[in-house]
């Protein structure tokens, strides 16, 4: 199968690691990835703080740098190692079409509403393409993912309640060889995040991120999973903060899903200092 | 795109009449939130009893194997009765007339006011007893009554412990939830005459001291008010849910029932309270059945209340419901769920919204009663990370995460109007408008991210950033920012190509 990548802009400038770790895994399935240029940003940051005008080109944008290829057959289908960004694309590009239409916006574009929804339907999550399109349902035989030690894992609420991933994301852990996956109590929280809500209402989300590292170091588990990068630079942001370390005295840190699938006997994720796969963009 | 014809009278401009009353904050969501937080007895409590109340419902809402379809149900019906209610409310006032009630109808708060007032003062009467209501406290009945020498006396245990605190409620469903049992008794001790002094904070005897308290209210009152939780077009029925029998004393031993009732909790038929009636309990106290459940149509000769009123209050609800993206709020039956799931409800509390209705509802429905422009109201829609607990939680499946970003851009582009209500644009105006240049060209973001070397530099050999000026102060507050790489995915994906390129051809 021939896949698009959608890094996301937050992977794409500040977590390469993740988009490499996200090509390495569709690779070793045997499929073919390409990233197509024009790709910036799903625009969710603008939309859910409102600013829908200033969401309207980078939806147009998003639009436009994934459609040619669906038409010319470059690809199949999009995937995108993020549940939020995946649901803004789904569930929120048609929508500002629609309101940029009733308001009469300069830049507003009748055919953007029906281009979005083809593009939306065809774009899934990793744990969603790989569990429902992929058919991975044992990431150590079909994908040689290996990772000694113990995580556990917080599903973010865009991919839990927008997107219905259930247990996809935990089931592919739970199929890594030597990993050993811990319960997050409370894991339905959310960890604060919430785009511009982080900032616009600091103290708020500063009291629910103290919640969620609590929790997670409560837990006794070297790292935290999950399949959102802006939630996991959150958390990490926040056990960074507070200096948080496992008992053997080494940080306890947050990591991406493919990055968990991608690790390999041969090249495999470390927990003590630097945790990332060798070989990376660093 | 065809409109539906409400049947609604036409204004002049400006659109329907705004709601005003106790449905408008005074300081802005944060500063509020900020407050509230460091009250650690009030998280404590709050922390407490949201977690209680969230895991209750979840079991009795998961025994029925029904529930996405009873929330289906309550939706469609709900959907109806707002499309069809200029002509429901028409039939419940013929209904209602017809069995010996009598209804008025009172565009706003003021309005509601001046009516309750004028019935009791009709009575001769200058103290009433109250059934728990949102309407009656959305409108600020008691203090407006206070302020006329009637004395009005709350029945409900949680939101007599707020009126003798001289507090406010906290909570549409448990008023007094910021307060503990110590607390409580002692607003018992220092408020209730007669009271025994030796009260100790034991939960039995704080019941019976307010019992014996309201005893005598019950005993002596000629009037009564209420709110209603729903109103029966077909036949001109009220309804009210409780769970502690005050409200049957309130409704059968006084001679006159005053009701006030929201326009919006009409329902087409009596047969519609067989979704409500299962919906409602297990989403708000999680009960699997409502204790006591009053249903009253009209006065019955030599049987409860002879003089029996209903006022149909408006007050901003035209306007919610003129609003197609925001009118689904109008469907809340006041279950409180939404606010026993939400992050934001259960460490702020109810008191930082500023609005009888708190939390994820509240977010969204004080603004659309007030517009959002009316004082703070406009902070309201950014108090929710979207999480989405509340959506999942409601029921009658209203979509409040949609509605509050709908919200926000209608604070940022200014509503109706089109106009941008800032002269200024502010710190996020200016970063989010550089921000969307910069998004919404693949080569802008490239070029843009051959500076991540320099940031990489500028984080310093401990890899992270623990001060940033300006908005980002905000996240700094409690999170560290990583040091950017060294190059973007963007960059080595080129190169990757370029290199298998090479192989190809070699």
């Amino acid at each position: 199968m021939k896949i698009a990548l959608f890094a996301t802009c937050i992977v794409d400038a500040m977590y390469p690691r993740v988009a490499q770790a996200t090509v390495q895994i569709l690779e070793r399935l045997g499929h073919k990835v390409v990233f197509p240029a024009g790709q910036a940003c799903c625009g969710q940051m603008h939309l859910n703080s409102g600013y829908f005008r200033e969401a309207l080109p980078v939806v147009e944008n998003h639009v436009r740098a994934f459609e040619a290829g669906f038409d010319s057959g470059d690809y199949d289908v999009a995937v995108a190692p993020s549940g939020s960004c995946v649901a803004s694309v789904k569930h929120q590009h048609a929508m500002v079409a629609r309101w940029a239409l009733e308001r009469g916006e300069k830049r507003a574009d009748p055919t953007l509403e029906a281009r979005a929804e083809a593009v939306g339907e065809r774009t899934y999550e990793l744990s969603q393409l790989l569990t429902d399109v992929l058919g991975v349902t044992d990431a150590a035989a079909q994908l040689g993912s290996y990772l000694p030690g113990t995580i556990t894992y917080h599903p973010s609420c865009h991919g839990m309640r927008l997107l219905r991933l259930g247990d996809r994301p935990l089931s592919l852990l739970r199929t890594v060889e030597a990993l050993d996956v811990v319960a997050l109590p409370e894991a339905d929280q959310c960890c604060g995040f919430g785009g511009t809500f982080s900032i616009k209402n600091a103290d708020v989300s500063s009291a629910m991120l103290a919640d969620k590292v609590a929790n997670i170091c409560g837990t006794g588990a070297g790292a935290c999973a999950g399949g959102d990068v802006s939630c996991l630079m959150h958390i990490g942001g926040g056990l960074s903060r507070e200096g948080r370390t496992t008992t053997a005295g080494t940080p306890v840190r947050t990591v991406h899903l493919a990055e968990v699938l991608a690790s390999t006997h041969e090249n495999p994720l470390r927990f003590d200092g630097e945790l990332a796969l060798a070989g990376g963009a660093r | 795109m065809s409109t539906v014809n409400l049947g609604l009278p036409r204004f002049p401009s400006g659109g329907p009449p705004r709601g005003f009353g106790n449905i408008s904050a005074t300081e802005p969501f944060p500063k509020a939130a900020h407050r509230e937080l460091g009250n650690a007895q009030l998280r404590a409590n709050l922390g407490h009893a949201t977690h209680t109340i969230r895991d209750k419902r979840l079991r009795v809402v998961s025994e029925l194997p029904d529930w996405e379809a009873l929330r289906e149900a309550g939706s469609a019906i709900k959907t109806e009765a707002m499309t069809r209610l200029p002509e429901l409310l028409t039939q419940f006032e013929e209904q209602f007339t017809a069995r010996g009630g009598t209804v008025h109808w009172a565009r706003d708060a003021a309005e509601a006011n001046r009516i309750v007032e004028e019935l009791i003062r009709a009575t001769g009467e200058t103290e009433v007893v109250k059934v728990k209501s949102m309407a009656t406290q959305e409108i600020g009945l008691n203090e407006y009554l206070d302020e006329r020498g009637i004395a009005a006396f709350e029945t409900d245990l949680a939101e007599l412990i707020v009126q003798l605190g001289h507090d406010k409620p906290s909570h549409i469903l448990v008023p007094a939830i910021h307060k503990n049992r110590t607390e409580i008794r002692d607003i018992f001790l220092e408020e209730m005459p007669d009271v025994d002094p030796e009260l100790t904070d034991e939960p039995r005897r704080l019941a019976m001291a307010a019992r014996a308290h309201l005893r005598k209210k019950f005993l002596s009152a000629k009037v009564a008010i209420s709110g209603a939780n729903f109103g029966i077009a077909e036949t001109g029925t009220l309804g009210v849910v409780e769970s502690e029998g005050n409200g049957r004393m309130c409704l059968t031993l006084p001679e006159t029932l005053i009701t006030v009732m929201g326009i919006e909790k009409v329902l087409p038929r009596a047969q519609d309270l067989e979704v409500f009636m299962q919906l409602l309990p297990r989403s708000s106290t999680g009960e699997r059945m409502n204790p006591y459940t009053s249903l009253w149509t009209g006065a019955t000769p030599g049987d409860g209340p002879q003089n029996v009123h209903v006022v149909l209050l408006d007050n901003g609800r035209t306007r919610a419901l003129a609003d197609q993206h925001g009118r689904s709020a109008l469907h809340c039956i006041r279950c409180s769920a939404c606010m026993n799931v939400c992050p934001v409800y259960e460490r702020t509390g109810g008191h930082a919204y500023g609005s009888t209705y708190p939390g994820p509802i509240g977010a969204i429905l004080s603004p659309l009663l007030t517009g959002v422009e009316a004082e703070e109201n406009s902070s309201l829609p950014y108090a929710s990370s979207l999480c989405g607990a509340c959506f999942d939680a409601c029921p009658v499946k209203i979509n409040i995460p949609e509605i509050l970003v709908y919200l926000r851009g209608e604070d940022v582009s200014g509503g109706t109007t089109g106009r941008r209500r800032r002269s200024l644009p502010s710190q996020m105006d200016l970063a989010l408008g550089a921000a969307s240049w910069a998004l919404s060209s693949g080569d802008r973001l490239g070029l843009l991210e051959k500076g991540l070397p320099v940031a990489r530099a500028l984080a310093g050999r401990d890899e992270k950033i623990s001060r940033l000026p300006g908005l980002g102060a905000g996240w700094t507050q409690s999170r560290d920012v990583p040091a950017p790489p060294s190059e973007s995915f963007r960059n080595w994906w080129r190169k990757r190509e370029k290199e298998a390129e090479k192989g190809t051809h070699e």
